[in-house]
């Protein structure tokens, strides 16, 4: 692993076979997860599933039980609060002082900081549209203004890594629009985001790589494009003999759930490969293509197959051998030991560590 | 926060020159004062350092005036002068209600931030655990030392304005003049600060490792209770002189003639006793604890 005081080119989070234990509950179970430079990396999973754990690891706040976590290249654990230098966010809701005014609130972090951001203050304040608000107490914040003051509290630090827990939460349907439009303004001005979020269209909508766990691991991580792709898709087919192209794709290996309507016509399930096969097999039989269409898998329909198992082996959504990062494959294959036969998006990870 | 994306750019980081500063513990220490400050529950120790000084003047007038004197050298002196007014609140109090005062803040100093969960606020920012922990030590110091003041100049004043500014006389029967006895009281106070602080470095030793202020507030006032309870009991004698309640008295010493300074070393190195291993706890528990809560 890197220096303690390394930097410069050192991944915004690197995490090795991270565990945390409280007595005989695993919370976390070897998870490792790389977020690079510039990603707006999602962290996904169930409650329960140990993202918050993880996270507050990640900033130093919870020891692992084994493993490690480092922040361009620091670990917290080693070199304490060095290892936060130019990352900001929070974990679970954020918390202030109910006491004070939001304000002061920022003028005390901004002082724990080193003093830097108390020139912001007004800026930060503006973007999160507190102005107004900011000489009363916290105390009677709502939760969308205490989220607010949270995204504020984290920009005073102008952090090139922004950790966000839930940072919708609580907010209306424009919150969470602005939300939506400052994390993407955050990414646009070279932060990595590091988001965990339940709200899987607006992982969808911005991440492009995501991690996904479920009970302490790691059944997924990697780019969201290569998960949707390998997640398999539907295809719906338009033929000048339907009945017939029916009867190829039933006969085509690794073609699943094949089905024809009048309506939709023909669908069925594959991966890109055998779509080729399909398409090659039906010109041979003389039956001509009108259309083919692909319908991606949502990130919604594979999260719930690889944390709730929708959807058995043999379905032939799964994707194939040899996928997945390294964190997928370590994660993976603890998985797959454990139940994996009705997962096949676990086997994701099952292929060989790259 | 429909003009984030527009006005964000402003305030998002001007990319590569933003290298943070820890901060001085110093800093820390002055935000710890404003938040004690900005808490109601300080002012109710402080009150209580104002309240009960001026209650024991009032009453003592009341007593005087009604023909009774007290049992004790200072109470006997009291409507001579003013100025045994402070000693006399100072043996009153020093046993309970200024341990209560020093462990209202010392015992929830830290629980507190753990209970609204702003612990995790401030330990994801640049300072260190290690400055956070010295700050809220300093801070509760503070407390301690600022109650003890107000009580003792409330009591000068409220006694000087009942009876005076004159001489008074020592436990040794000696007398001293009104000056020099103002200057013996606040190295009284000096004195009397030894066990107090120990109380308070316990008091946040137990705010630390119990993440409850409640039970670190009572746990720190039981402290000198059950040693009083102890110090009750026959055939512990010989444990008396290394209990912290004893060396609540040692600051009497200052009053006698010539002065007995025993006590007051004594009361030095046993109260280090009570202190440093607090600190050592408290310390190790805090740079180790999970902030799991908030």
């Amino acid at each position: 692993m890197s220096d303690p005081a390394s930097d410069g080119e050192a991944p915004p989070v690197r995490a090795r076979g991270l565990v945390k234990r409280y007595k005989e509950v695993l919370a976390v179970d070897h998870v490792d997860l790389n977020v690079n430079l510039g990603d707006v990396y999602g962290f996904l999973g169930p409650n329960g599933a140990g993202k918050t754990t993880t996270l507050r690891m990640a900033l130093g706040l919870i020891m692992p039980s084994e493993g490690r976590v480092e922040l361009f290249g620091r670990d917290p654990m080693r070199v304490g609060a060095r290892a936060l230098e130019g990352v900001a966010g929070f974990v679970e809701a954020p918390t202030f002082y109910p006491y004070l005014t939001g304000r002061k609130n920022l003028e005390l972090l901004a002082a724990l900081d080193g003093g830097g951001g108390r020139g912001r203050i007004e800026e930060v304040l503006e973007v999160v549209e507190l102005a107004p608000r900011a000489q009363h107490r916290v105390r009677g914040y709502s939760h969308g203004m205490r989220q607010r003051l949270g995204i504020a509290a984290a920009l005073l630090r102008r952090p090139r890594l922004m950790i966000l827990d839930e940072p919708a939460t609580g907010l209306d349907p424009a919150g969470m629009r602005d939300m939506r439009l400052l994390i993407r303004r955050l990414a646009d001005e070279d932060i990595t985001v590091l988001l965990s979020s339940h709200q899987l269209p607006e992982v969808q909508e911005l991440c492009d790589r995501v991690a996904i766990v479920d009970r302490g691991r790691v059944v997924y991580e990697g780019a969201l494009a290569e998960l949707r792709r390998r997640g398999g898709s539907t295809y719906r087919l338009r033929t000048t003999d339907d009945p017939r192209a029916v009867e190829l794709a039933r006969a085509q290996a690794g073609i699943e759930r094949v089905d024809s309507s009048a309506e939709h016509g023909v669908s069925f399930q594959a991966r890109e490969h055998e779509v080729g096969a399909l398409s090659l097999a039906l010109g041979r039989a003389g039956v001509a293509i009108l259309s083919l269409t692909p319908e991606l898998a949502t990130l919604e329909d594979l999260f719930f197959r690889l944390t709730e198992g929708e959807g058995s082996s043999g379905d032939g959504q799964g994707p194939g051998p040899g996928a997945g990062s390294p964190a997928g494959a370590g994660a993976g294959a603890g998985a797959g030991a454990g139940d994996g036969s009705s997962r096949p998006l676990q086997t994701v990870g099952e292929g060989p560590s790259s | 926060m429909s003009t984030a994306p527009a006005s964000a750019a402003a305030a998002l980081p001007a990319a590569r020159e933003r290298r943070t500063r820890r901060p001085a513990t110093l800093t820390v220490y002055r935000w710890e004062l404003r938040k004690l400050v900005s808490q109601r529950r300080t002012y109710i120790g402080l009150g209580l350092a104002i309240f009960l000084p001026v209650l024991f003047v009032v009453v003592e007038v009341i007593r005087h005036e009604s023909g009774h004197h007290g049992d004790n050298q200072f109470a006997r002196e009291l409507t001579q002068s003013g100025l045994a007014a402070p000693v006399l609140m100072l043996i009153f109090l020093s046993g309970f209600f200024l341990p209560l005062i020093a462990a209202l803040v010392s015992g929830d100093i830290v629980a507190n931030e753990d209970g609204h969960g702003t612990l995790k606020t401030i330990l994801t920012r640049s300072t260190e655990r290690s400055q956070v922990l010295g700050a809220k030590l300093l801070a509760a110091v503070t407390y301690a030392i600022s109650s003890l003041l107000t009580a003792t100049i409330v009591s000068t004043i409220a006694g000087v304005a009942a009876w005076g500014f004159h001489r008074i006389i020592t436990f040794s029967n000696t007398v001293v003049s009104a000056p020099k006895a103002l200057g013996l009281l606040f190295v009284a106070d000096a004195c009397y600060l030894i066990p107090l602080l120990a109380l308070v470095c316990i008091g946040v030793m137990l705010s630390t490792v119990t993440r409850n202020s409640a039970a670190a507030v009572v746990g720190t006032i039981a402290v000198p209770i059950v040693l009083f309870i102890v110090s009750a009991i026959p055939g512990l004698e010989s444990i008396h002189p290394y209990l912290i309640t004893e060396q609540f008295e040692a600051w009497q010493g200052l009053l006698r003639t010539p002065t007995d300074w025993a006590p007051i070393l004594h009361s030095l190195w046993v109260c280090a006793l009570y202190a440093a291993p607090a600190l050592v706890v408290a310390y190790l528990v805090f740079l180790r604890r999970d902030v799991a809560g908030g």
